[in-house]
């Protein structure tokens, strides 16, 4: 049953006819709701929490905005006072200030006739809120970090660590996609047999090698030891693959360097690849972070994840600040995302990944 | 091409950062992680450092709690440590500490005031050497919901009542107000031993050698296990993360959701300021056992680090630091308990604090002054963490319903042995 | 990032979209002018090379960076960690570090019985192990169906496609950490899942203490975050099929079914294959995500090896370099078995 709906799914193809909505689409169209909830709500509601004071953050039931108690100043109270809805004993309504509370009950005073004071028990009382954005939790940590800087180092390793990746993988990839040579098998074999290590079960030994090399508090110790990936090779050679060899051949002929139709042929040809790759590594390097934190440890140099994440201390975690400066470290890509976006998913999408 | 120039001239700027001119000033480093605003107010402090010593730059380096924890000691050990650091592990990191004796102005104001907790800073074998002092001195207690206590009706129990006292009253007034947690632990090994002390534990047998697991341990391990099947603890804190994971209740604290927190004197300014108005919140003497009363103490250290090449110039960074008046702004805009026994016993004026958090703080530096000397000897015990987390992460596991109880004896003894034994091999 | 939706919405029209699509166009092209300029320049020395040595051995030319990296980056290291492997103590430096043997891999494989991790001296590793396989087998079977799903859905003719692709696409450029903060405040205790229940009348569930909630958790999220690239390389493949293959089955009135089985899925099998290996591994891979989501609890019910390696070798007191490579090399002798494997199964299916 539902194997014949995918199916049907899989037969329409874009430009069909202007047939009216079969039931498939408004299923297609309901699922597609529901994606959009599920994938960008979350989104949504951290860009809305950021914006939380530090009380309300932590608050339950959670209130999807930020919202913050109104205040009003009372004639004879130095201070402003928290504004409340109270339902009095002889159940009217009114909106009170509260001068103090005591226990379980509060005092509390009408903030248009000062003179007339109520005594009310807390459960007969409520907040009245306003929508208050705390943008302090932007302002301040902005101003006390070097984020200007540290933007900088993100921007700086994540740039250049994308593009030598995806020159060197994909000059492996072509050697060992396009050429029949000694050794091919072993190199083959190496990419392949590293494909699932992940640099946190080798953090020491390539910490020890970084050190060797006086890379620490560089942003190279960053960028070059994830620079190989053997994914990458995978990845482009799986692609590059797949391409006509007479092309190859025919350039061949025409006196072309091997260089030349790596750069000027094969690399063209493997865009769409390149683009999932720059795509992994761009998000990978932009939000990297156990590996920098092992080797920067001065300010001049830390990345934007560093930066962001001493606000975890030992025992407590500034909440409200760390969420704004995520958000504040999303924007940059977002902002990518947005200007590539066509880029990104028809890029792909257009030129066919085989 | 504008537009790339943009991230072009960030690159340039973090190139040309690396390569800066050399100043004739010195330059030190200290990494200093923070629960709250306290590497604000040390850069106001060493800011007016500077403005008295030209001729010194210090840099701090604000980092992630864990980057202290997990990467220091490895780039210590590889000679690529910072000037000063601050850090919690004192014992573990001792061995790359920096004996500020020869350059100090006066060992006597040290020895004074900071010498029984430069012990925990000392190597095993060493009871001399002065490596720094205390940035905060936490001791820990438990919070108290007041208002809980008073919309249920029930009567708090009094200053020298034992935690089963407690459990029954805590039970009660969840069950009356249907709070969820009637009481919250961290899931800390300090946490545990505050219970495990009052029961009695031992810790150390004849030798001085741990002996972890003991009638006083097991009585506080089968105490808390039996609060998590009996509804007084929920399993969020201690059976819902894996290994030395922390877990505090601050959000369920805050939401009145728990009736008794035992945490420590650091939470203090976090709830002044995330509790507010809601409810009236006390701390409250540590409860008692057959094992006495104590706190467990802890707390964090600014030391110096002997790699450094300029001890003269850390020396007089850690002197201005350490004076009494600068010490004391530090504290008391931090609102943390004074590791300066002068300050303690003068006490430690807090100015930007409400009524609640004073009281709350005249509670822990007391309790600071009457800890017992097994539990400061714990503090100071070099291996002290290897023992916390093989109780955190067994005893987790024991309540989350993966082991028994005894199964966890079984594996935080072997677990303890293994880790020394390990340390142990050169 | 709230704007996002809006500069992204239609497929049509739109001043600023073009605007914004314009400027896209022109850092791409000057980023590629750039680089190509840069390229340039390596002709000639290229050239020079390739007469010298002849073009047969031209590809060492190309593999050479590569694996220079490589070499200094992930052959030694794994070779420095086998050294690191036998031996002990807690000094960084291999050379000061005292000679263990086979111990730590005894110590390693020190079981009662190898399917109860419980029988282990060891335990947490072997629930690692065990954690990673259950996760790994769930995450990458849901995966790959949800993500095909989602591509021929999204390859239909639908209005507002190209938003529909970007709101798929978007938690992709999410941290891991920051993927399973979101997710955490969502499913806590107070968080905005129990807050929808309890409106609707339900009893709060505390995810993070039940074993099966929490990975169920685990596994969606790690869906939910990377999702989206592996739905955009299986629409890249749908797209790239030719429509007169539809065509002609639509005139032979073919079941849409045997339509999918025959001519969709044989022409799609490339991307799959790329899609099952690049999920896998980083199924295998998975760490700060589910660490950060469910601290790898309850008890260890969410533990993954490579969280166990980490911890073993920096959070604990003692740092046990010698048992954490120990552990590192086991993992790495099945990983590297499991992929040889499954690239012979994916290839036989090729054919």
């Amino acid at each position: 049953m539902a194997a014949s709906r995918l199916a049907r799914f899989a037969g329409r193809r874009r430009g069909g006819s202007g047939a009216p909505l079969h039931w498939t689409d408004i299923a297609a169209y309901a699922y597609l709701a529901l994606g959009c909830i599920l994938m960008f709500g979350p989104v949504l509601w951290l860009v809305l929490s950021s914006f939380k004071t530090q009380g309300a953050l932590l608050e339950f039931p959670p209130s999807l905005l930020p919202l913050a108690q109104v205040e009003v100043t009372v004639p004879g109270q130095p201070q402003p006072l928290p504004l409340f809805r109270v339902t009095l004993p002889d159940g009217s309504v009114r909106e009170l200030a509260q001068l103090r509370r005591v226990g379980l009950v509060a005092q509390m005073v009408d903030p248009k006739d000062p003179s007339q004071q109520f005594r009310v028990a807390l459960d007969k009382r409520e907040p009245v809120r306003k929508m208050a954005f705390a943008t302090e939790n932007y302002t301040e940590p902005l101003e006390r970090f070097a984020f200007l800087r540290f933007l900088g180092n993100s921007v700086f390793v994540t740039v250049v660590a994308t593009l030598i990746t995806l020159l060197i993988n994909s000059m492996a990839a072509y050697a060992l996609s396009v050429y029949e040579f000694r050794g091919k098998n072993a190199a083959l074999l190496a990419v392949i047999g590293t494909l699932m290590i992940p640099i946190t079960i080798i953090l020491v030994p390539v910490y020890l090698v970084v050190t060797e090399l006086g890379l620490v508090n560089s942003l190279w110790a960053v960028i070059l030891p994830g620079a190989a990936t053997p994914t990458g090779v995978f990845l482009l050679r799986q692609y590059m693959l797949t391409l006509p060899r007479d092309l190859i051949e025919a350039a061949r002929m025409d006196k072309a360097s091997e260089w030349q139709i790596y750069w000027r042929i094969v690399m063209p040809l493997t865009l769409p690849a390149l683009a999932v790759l720059a795509i992994f590594s761009i998000m990978w390097r932009w939000n990297e972070f156990l590996w920098p934190l092992a080797v920067l440890t001065k300010t001049e140099v830390y990345t934007l994840q560093i930066g962001l994440n001493a606000f975890q201390g030992e025992l407590q975690t500034q909440w409200h600040y760390l969420l704004a400066m995520t958000v504040v470290t999303l924007l940059p890509v977002a902002l990518v995302f947005v200007f590539l976006q066509r880029c990104i998913t028809t890029g792909i999408g257009s030129t066919g990944m085989k | 091409m504008k537009r790339f120039g943009v991230p072009l001239l960030f690159a340039l700027m973090a190139g040309s950062a690396i390569c800066s001119p050399v100043h004739a000033q010195t330059t030190l480093r200290m990494a200093w992680y923070s629960d709250g605003n306290e590497g604000e107010v040390l850069a106001d402090l060493l800011k007016r450092f500077e403005e008295q010593n030209k001729d010194i730059k210090v840099i701090l380096d604000q980092v992630p709690y864990k980057a202290i924890n997990e990467n220091l000691p490895v780039q210590l050990a590889s000679g690529q440590g910072p000037d000063m650091a601050r850090v919690v592990d004192l014992g573990g990191i001792s061995r790359y500490t920096l004996d500020l004796t020869p350059y100090l102005k006066d060992t006597g104001y040290w020895n004074q005031n900071f010498g029984p907790f430069l012990q925990w800073m000392r190597p095993a074998d060493d009871s001399k050497s002065i490596p720094g002092f205390m940035t905060q001195l936490t001791v820990t207690g438990p919070f108290v919901n007041k208002t809980l206590f008073e919309q249920a009706g029930v009567a708090m129990p009094g200053v020298r009542a034992t935690w089963e006292d407690w459990a029954k009253a805590t039970k009660d007034v969840a069950a009356k107000v249907q709070a969820p947690f009637p009481i919250a632990l961290d899931r800390s090994g300090h946490r545990f031993y505050a219970v495990a002390l009052a029961e009695g534990a031992k810790i150390f047998g004849a030798d001085g050698q741990p002996v972890v697991v003991d009638e006083g341990f097991k009585r506080a391990a089968q105490m808390i296990y039996g609060w998590h099947k009996s509804g007084v603890m929920s399993k969020e804190l201690w059976g819902s993360v894996s290994g030395t994971a922390y877990r505090g209740a601050n959000e369920e604290f805050k939401n009145a959701q728990v009736v008794m927190y035992l945490s420590g004197s650091w939470q203090t300014s976090q709830f002044d300021k995330t509790v507010g108005n809601a409810f009236d919140w006390v701390a409250v003497p540590n409860p008692c056992g057959p094992g006495g009363c104590t706190s467990m103490p802890g707390g964090a250290g600014l030391v110096a680090i002997k790699s450094t090449k300029y001890p003269k110039e850390v020396a007089r960074v850690m002197d201005y630091l350490a004076s009494e008046p600068v010490l004391s702004e530090f504290y008391s805009r931090t609102l943390f308990v004074p590791g300066h026994l002068g300050l303690a016993k003068k006490g430690v004026d807090y100015p930007s604090a409400s009524p609640q958090a004073k009281a709350a703080l005249k509670v822990f530096s007391t309790q600071a002054s009457e800890v017992a000397p097994l539990a400061f000897a714990l503090q100071g015990y070099v291996n002290s963490r290897i023992i916390f987390n093989a109780v955190i992460s067994r005893l987790g596991q024991a309540i989350s319903g993966e082991t028994t109880l005894d199964e966890a004896y079984k594996r935080i003894t072997a677990d303890v042995d293994q880790q020394m034994a390990e340390r142990a091999k050169k | 990032m709230t704007e996002l939706p809006s500069v992204a919405v239609q497929e049509g029209g739109g001043l600023r979209r073009q605007a914004l699509a314009a400027t896209g166009q022109v850092i791409g092209r000057s980023v590629g002018r750039l680089v190509g300029f840069a390229m340039g320049l390596v002709d000639r020395p290229m050239k020079a090379i390739q007469r010298a040595i002849g073009a047969k051995r031209m590809p060492y030319v190309f593999l050479l960076p590569n694996f220079v990296f490589f070499g200094l980056f992930v052959f030694l290291p794994i070779a420095i960690n086998v050294v690191f492997s036998v031996t002990g103590g807690t000094a960084l430096f291999p050379s000061q570090r005292p000679f263990a043997g086979l111990d730590q891999y005894a110590y390693l494989f020190d079981c009662g019985s190898f399917l109860d991790p419980n029988s282990c001296r060891e335990d947490h590793f072997w629930r690692g192990v065990a954690n990673t396989a259950k996760f790994v087998v769930f995450q990458v079977t849901a995966m790959v169906l949800l993500s095909l799903l989602t591509a021929v859905i999204l390859n239909m003719k639908i209005r507002g496609r190209g938003f529909f692709r970007a709101v798929y696409f978007f938690p992709v450029l999410l941290s891991p950490v920051v993927v399973a903060l979101i997710w955490k405040w969502i499913l806590q205790r107070d968080g905005l899942l129990n807050a929808a229940i309890t409106t609707f009348g339900g009893q709060k569930i505390l995810f993070f203490v039940d074993p099966g909630w929490a990975m169920f958790w685990a596994v969606f999220v790690s869906i939910w975050a990377h999702m989206g690239l592996y739905t955009l390389i299986l629409l890249a493949g749908l797209q790239a099929i030719p429509s007169d293959l539809y065509e002609a089955a639509q005139m032979d009135a073919t079941p849409r079914w045997r339509v999918f089985r025959r001519i969709t899925l044989p022409l799609l099998w490339p991307n799959m294959i790329v899609v099952i290996v690049l999920s896998l591994i980083k199924g295998v891979q998975t760490f700060d995500e589910v660490f950060v989501l469910t601290g790898g609890g309850p008890g260890t019910a969410t533990l993954m090896v490579v969280q166990y390696i980490y911890e073993t070798a920096f959070s604990n007191q003692v740092q046990n370099f010698g048992l954490a490579a120990a552990a590192s090399v086991v993992l790495g002798i099945v990983l590297f078995v499991l992929t040889l494997l499954q690239l012979a199964v994916t290839r036989q299916k090729e054919r």
